[in-house]
């Protein structure tokens, strides 16, 4: 029972850290009707310009995570300005495509300013595993507990932006319908520019907590892999979606590995995870959270 | 002697001259290398096309190339992506008068592809240490080699020194010991051999898969925490050894029990994990650090003039010192066809014989200015994997270095000869390959 336990909750604490990816997705669908296949590899570029400014420049942490969110806003204002502007009114699939050649650029960007290599990231996060809870027989990773505390202030962070503030309400409304908005004086540029900075900054706090675990490398852009079945599960436009998406998604896939894995061969939870997304698409095709689709004939 | 006598071994001898002394010749030999640095395993794939490139640069600064022949090389990335390796494959075969020489996939995956294809192209593939393992019976495979060791070998080895800490081969009878594998062709490799291991000498044996690329692992290392292995063995490549290594120490798995195969020890491998990977133990060939004349070659007719591929202050690492290794190897078998045909001008067909007869000594290595770096090197007909010995190293996390912390150790050739010979005989039944007789 104990086991069951421990595999229950660190399949809720990797499920988390799948969500942090999710969400970057989430705000910028939610806002522009964009996929943005870009979203692992920003995780990976901020993650990597943290690194490299404290590497390389000796920034001290904080700095170094100010300057980042610096280059995100920048990246988000220079998105806006040479690719997204040119695009408006497209189709979605060419704005789709539009984000798989920015992947491919901002990696190759990212190369050459910072460099191939393995690098360590060691921002102070806590690590290894809870010695209460070991104490207890029970292991849970520290990191993921801090990854789900942060995970939670920034749902916290984004409800208040989108509820409270007037650019979150503009957002909104973009988000409801882009005419509408036009028309009573919101600046589509301006709401692009902003959702693209929260979501670099989102992808600043998953390349972080991803980084943390792994060191920052290049695989790092394949965490968006892990977040698209919880992006199905979730709906592409629900943030607390994203968060309960990931958490289903992690307990389901750990689980399926431990208790079936062994039965059948193992390494199934990578395929389990998009199994179990596809059961929920097959009935709910706008994930659990996601806004109902309604075509009026 | 007649002075017409005289002028005519004047001009044999300046003919001879380029072969004999090393004086520049036009003919170039073309050596694809098969890089990966880009995409996720681009850290490891770095390195290692960095010390396979600076040795051949070297040589061409200070020696001229081989022989006085210049190495013409030519890279071709694959991102470790086997597609893109079989089109390096067929982009590069015809390069240079000479066309390829020889490759080194540097990924299993690419080295299945190429199996048959260089039998048909009658091109050397170089699989050094890893690929197809019944590649080393020569009888069946003439064109594949892959000394020093195989996989095969090597997890004969670690089940050896896992007999000696725990007090000799008999104590192995109930323990329990865990294979955390890349869940790819390679990461499969040792799994027979182990099983085989594990029926002989009594231990539990449980394999533990991790998909690509192993960035999530909690839900092995929690069946880890639950089986509570005595010994955990690690077949995994690029991302997937860091997450492993940490999880491990999350879990509080004693490092000095867990042993990574020869891709799972460098520095990138155990940086990441900190101080929490003190006493983690890899298989080893060669020797880490950078204290040997070649390397100091390398830092005054490569770094020296500008030429370098990497960063300086990286020579020595591990993966610099396996592509640098590889590049020795490889260029020996390149001078031993040169020998043996009697000309500069060799051809792939030329280097499989290089291959063949190579056999590079203790002596031969402190001429190459690599004294103690390897172990030495005789490779026959019959035989290429050559020695097939395997020490182990053991990182300190306190002084940043990997130190070979055993002897190597012979194969237990009782277990992975049989393993060799069923599967090369299955190979050659399913391909029609009639195995050739050695020594005719």
């Amino acid at each position: 029972m104990l086991f069951f336990i421990e595999v229950t909750l660190s399949g809720l604490m990797a499920g988390v850290m799948y969500s942090l990816v999710a969400l970057g997705f989430v705000l910028i669908f939610k806002a522009s009707g964009i996929f943005n296949f870009a979203q692992g590899v920003m995780a990976l570029f901020a993650a990597l310009t943290l690194v490299g400014l404290m590497e390389k420049f000796n920034f001290p942490v904080w700095l170094a995570i100010i300057g980042t969110i610096a280059v995100m806003i920048a990246l988000a204002w220079l998105i806006e300005r040479v690719m997204l502007r040119h695009l408006v009114n497209q189709e979605p699939i060419i704005l789709f495509m539009a984000t798989i050649g920015l992947a491919y650029v901002l990696e190759g960007v990212g190369d050459i300013m910072w460099g191939s290599d393995v690098k360590l990231l060691d921002i102070g996060i806590p690590q290894g595993a809870w010695g209460w809870l070991w104490d207890q027989g029970i292991y849970v990773e520290k990191l993921e507990l801090f990854a789900a505390g942060t995970a939670a202030v920034l749902v916290i962070f984004l409800a208040i932006f989108f509820q409270k503030t007037r650019i979150g309400r503009a957002l909104r409304a973009v988000a409801d319908d882009h005419q509408a908005a036009l028309s009573v004086g919101i600046s589509l540029n301006t709401i692009w520019v902003v959702v693209w900075s929260v979501s670099g900054i989102v992808a600043l706090v998953a390349g972080i907590m991803w980084g943390s675990k792994s060191g920052v490398q290049f695989s790092l852009s394949l965490i968006a892999l892990k977040a698209l079945p919880v992006l199905i599960l979730g709906g592409f436009t629900s943030v607390p979606g994203a968060i309960i998406g990931g958490m289903i998604i992690g307990v389901g896939e750990k689980l399926a590995e431990v208790y079936i894995g062994p039965i059948v061969g193992g390494a199934i939870e990578n395929w389990f995870a998009y199994m179990l997304a596809l059961a929920f698409l097959l009935f709910r095709p706008q994930g659990l959270f996601g806004d109902k689709i309604i075509e009026r004939v | 002697m007649n002075s017409a006598k005289l002028c005519r071994s004047i001009l044999a001898a300046l003919l001879a001259l380029p072969l004999l002394s090393g004086v520049a010749s036009a003919y170039e030999l073309t050596i694809p290398s098969l890089d990966y640095r880009t995409g996720p395993y681009a850290p490891n794939g770095i390195p290692f096309a960095n010390g396979y490139g600076d040795y051949m640069n070297m040589l061409n600064e200070r020696d001229g190339g081989i022989n006085g022949s210049k190495i013409n090389l030519v890279a071709c990335e694959t991102a470790y992506n086997t597609k893109r390796g079989v089109e390096c494959y067929e982009n590069t075969k015809g390069e240079g008068e000479s066309g390829a020489l020889v490759y080194q996939p540097l990924s299993t995956g690419i080295t299945y592809q190429l199996i048959p294809k260089s039998s048909v192209d009658k091109i050397p593939v170089f699989s050094m240490g890893y690929g197809r393992t019944s590649a080393a019976n020569g009888k069946i495979f003439p064109w594949v080699f892959n000394f020093p060791a195989t996989y095969w070998s090597q997890a004969t080895v670690f089940i050896q020194y896992i007999a000696e800490k725990e007090g000799g081969m008999d104590k192995l009878k109930g323990k329990k010991i865990a294979l955390v594998y890349h869940n790819s062709a390679y990461g499969k490799e040792p799994i027979r051999t182990l099983e085989k291991a594990a029926e002989k000498y009594g231990f539990e044996f449980l394999a533990l898969p991790v998909d690509h690329p192993g960035q999530e692992q909690k839900s092995t290392w929690l069946q880890v925490r639950k089986e509570r292995p005595d010994w955990v063995m690690m077949w995994g490549w690029g991302v997937m050894n860091q997450v492993a290594i940490k999880e491990a120490a999350s879990i509080r798995f004693p490092m000095d029990h867990f042993i990574g195969v020869w891709w799972s020890g460098s520095e990138n491998d155990v940086l990441p994990a900190g101080k929490a990977a003190h006493g983690y133990l890899s298989g080893a060939f060669h020797q880490p650090g950078s204290n040997f004349p070649a390397h100091a070659d390398i830092r005054k007719h490569v770094y020296g003039k500008g030429m370098g591929l990497g960063d300086e202050d990286r020579i020595g690492e591990v993966l610099y010192n396996r592509g640098l290794v590889a590049a020795m190897w490889t260029t020996e078998a390149i001078r031993k066809a040169m020998e043996i045909h009697g000309t500069n001008e060799v051809k792939a067909v030329h280097v499989r014989d290089g291959f063949e007869a190579l056999d590079v000594d203790e002596a031969r290595l402190t001429e190459l200015g690599l004294p103690g770096f390897t172990i030495p090197v005789k490779i026959t007909c019959e035989n290429h994997e050559g020695p097939g010995k395997v020490a182990l190293q053991q990182w300190d996390a306190h002084a940043k270095k990997w130190s070979l912390v055993s002897d190597f150790y012979e194969p237990l050739r009782d277990i992975t000869g049989p393993l060799i010979a069923e599967d090369s005989a299955q190979y050659a039944k399913e391909n029609g390959v009639v195995p050739r007789i050695c020594g005719s």
